[in-house]
């Protein structure tokens, strides 16, 4: 409980109106002028809103069945592995920090769990509970690294990317001496993990879809309305000013890495128990994918600002456009421009967003 | 009598160097303490033997007439001595509650459910800053988008909120316009009104004046004199700030230096600051 010093509650804005400005003017008339757009505008996930419908409606118009339950489904299936990731990914560089082994760390994790059931015979829960471990430690490798040596968590990352590539590279086939590992043999009689992480309860939607909307919810009511979500802005914004108000700045960070490395581990658990088989080099490049819907969201690249929800919206915009071009019979090529475009599009608003938001008034 | 903090006879060694010698200085409740020096006088360790941040080499630091040996600030903190740093400890891009709550979130709800009162905490800040007289369009504009001196008066407040009996303010008017300078003086005579005893540390005697009770005078790490308002007239402190005889010595170098080398310039610079020194020493406002 706080503790509380000083006389009578006074009304505010009574005895002392307006000492901050010359208009005499009430302090709630003010507010209400500020109107829906502009306070719209100050919110990181407005760009990605708008761009989601653009998309959508642009893509409605020149194919005729963009808006179909196959089109759907075409779309937010891919969506919601890259937007799960992304939510992850945009906590993430809030908290100020990037992780450039989160694509690689997807094939790894798959690829750990398959090994431990095939060559080692290990239980599917207990080979998936071992991987989730290893998602674990890798996280907290990442974080410790980085509040450590204090080196930007881009170079360590970048690091730990190589790493896991190259261990998983190498051990897979020192051990099997394959790259793929098929595990429909194995996974007979383990129908709860098809349920879990491969199933599709309903109208074509597979279960990833599901996770994405409840990670996006549960990610964004945690940004904003817990103590932790307070933190992460604030470890992001300013870490010095963040200590010295009591924040546990690396605690905070540490779990940031950890949450991204989990989340990849459960990208990899969709991936494996649908295909059913492992292939190392899953997900390696996917890394910048996942940054770019963060950043389409409404991330910072220099931290303290963004969206989870944006970037969940950011994965999604993403996909359709992928999608779009396919239906709209166009050649794939061109989906690198459009996502050239809309990064450098979205990274405009956010800076003029952030701009707008550090402006002092004089 | 007892004094809500006190410093007796305390100095600091650091190595062979001594930052503070034989300083004593007091505040109580409701009383405005002016700590005014030049740079190196010895302000910046005097305000971190306050906080906790650095411990007295020599001397007694009381508190409620008990010896406190603060061994960090998280323990003065405690006592109710909080410090308001020039960079304030705040995040430009965060919502001015939340800036205001941060590290001591109000909450709600059960565990899994916990969550923040943002209604209160919004609320909260507004009453908070209303009755130090700032009046904010918006709790939820960010921290950055706040003047100098709303921003510095937010710290202030946030400070006095957490249950704060002192408040040792570090140089709050140094980077800011006279009008903004203004809000904060105004606050710090709210923060007294309301009963804290308040250390303003400033170079600046013409903004230590107007709000002081009794003006502390460090220089080289010394205290030069402890003068009630009544014994002490602004000009007088405004000659021993900016230190008569030590100007007087500068002057003197440059002259020596002009008729060495035969430097016009120099000469003329001379003359422009003995012009200048006798000015200060006058005091013209």
């Amino acid at each position: 409980m706080v503790r509380r010093i000083g006389g009578e509650p006074s009304q505010p804005g009574g005895r002392y109106k307006d000492v901050t400005t010359d208009a005499p003017v009430d302090t709630d008339d003010r507010l209400i002028k500020a109107g829906l757009l502009k306070k719209l505008l100050t919110r990181p996930e407005f760009g990605s809103i708008i761009g989601a419908v653009a998309v959508f409606a642009f893509f409605s118009v020149i194919t005729e069945n963009f808006f179909t339950v196959d089109a759907i489904s075409a779309y937010t299936n891919p969506a919601a592995t890259l937007g799960i990731m992304a939510v992850a990914v945009a906590l993430l560089m809030i908290g100020g920090e990037f992780d450039l082994s989160s694509g690689a760390l997807i094939g790894g994790l798959g690829i750990t769990m398959a090994l431990l059931i095939q060559d080692a015979g290990a239980p599917v829960w207990l080979a998936m509970l071992l991987s989730l471990a290893l998602a674990v430690g890798v996280g907290v490798f990442n974080g410790y690294m980085v509040i450590k040596t204090k080196l930007p968590s881009f170079i360590v990352t970048l690091g730990t990317f190589f790493i896991v590539q190259g261990a998983g590279l190498g051990f897979t086939r020192l051990i099997s001496g394959q790259t793929t590992i098929y595990l429909s043999d194995y996974l007979e009689g383990s129908d709860w993990t098809r349920i879990l992480f491969a199933s599709t309860p309903f109208a074509g939607i597979r279960i990833p879809v599901y996770y994405w909307i409840v990670i996006a919810a549960l990610a964004t009511f945690v940004l904003l309305r817990t103590r932790y979500g307070n933190w992460i802005f604030a470890v992001g914004g300013d870490a010095a000013s963040s200590r010295a108000v009591g924040v546990p700045v690396n605690k905070v960070k540490i779990m940031l890495f950890v949450n991204v490395s989990v989340s990849a581990w459960l990208v990899a658990m969709f991936n494996t128990f649908r295909f059913q088989s492992a292939q190392i080099g899953t997900g390696v490049g996917l890394e910048f994918e996942f940054i770019i819907a963060a950043v389409i969201g409404g991330c910072l690249l220099t931290g303290g600002y963004g969206s989870a929800i944006g970037a969940a919206i950011g994965a999604l915009i993403f996909e359709m456009v992928r999608q779009g071009l396919a239906f709209a019979r166009w050649e794939a090529d061109w989906f690198k421009l459009f996502l050239g475009l809309m990064l450098l599009g979205a990274a405009l608003l956010n800076q003029f967003v952030r701009i707008r938001a550090q402006r002092a008034r004089s | 009598m007892t004094h809500l903090i006190e410093v007796d006879s305390v100095s600091k060694y650091f190595g062979n160097i001594m930052a503070l010698k034989d300083v004593s200085a007091h505040v109580n409740a409701g009383e405005v303490t002016c700590v005014l020096g030049d740079n190196g006088a010895g302000k910046s360790t005097f305000i971190k033997i306050l906080c906790g941040l650095h411990q007295a080499s020599d001397g007694q630091y009381r508190v409620d007439g008990e010896v406190a040996n603060f061994a960090s600030p998280r323990e003065a903190l405690d006592a109710g001595i909080a410090t308001v740093y020039q960079d304030l400890a705040m995040v430009p891009l965060m919502a001015v509650w939340r800036n205001f709550f941060l590290g001591s979130e109000l909450q709600q709800g059960k565990t899994p459910f916990k969550r923040m009162d943002v209604a209160k905490s919004k609320q909260t800040v507004v009453d908070e800053l209303g009755k130090m007289g700032i009046s904010i369009r918006d709790p939820e504009q960010p921290v950055g988008t706040l003047s100098g001196g709303e921003r510095q008066s937010v710290a202030i407040a946030r400070a006095v909120y957490f249950g704060a009996r002192v408040l040792i303010l570090d140089e709050p008017t140094a980077a800011l316009g006279v009008k903004q300078a203004g809000v904060v003086l105004r606050y710090v005579v709210e923060a007294k009104k309301r009963g804290l005893g308040v250390i303003l540390i400033t170079h600046n005697p013409h903004h230590a004046y107007p709000v002081g009770d009794h003006f502390v005078i460090l220089r080289r790490g010394e205290v030069l004199g402890d003068y009630q308002k009544k014994d002490i007239p602004l000009e007088q402190l405004v000659q021993m700030m900016a230190g008569g005889a030590d100007l007087e010595t500068l002057q003197h170098e440059l002259e020596k230096a002009a008729a060495q080398t035969g430097d016009d310039e120099l000469a003329e610079a001379a003359t422009a600051f003995g012009e200048e020194t006798e000015q200060l020493g006058l005091g013209d406002e």
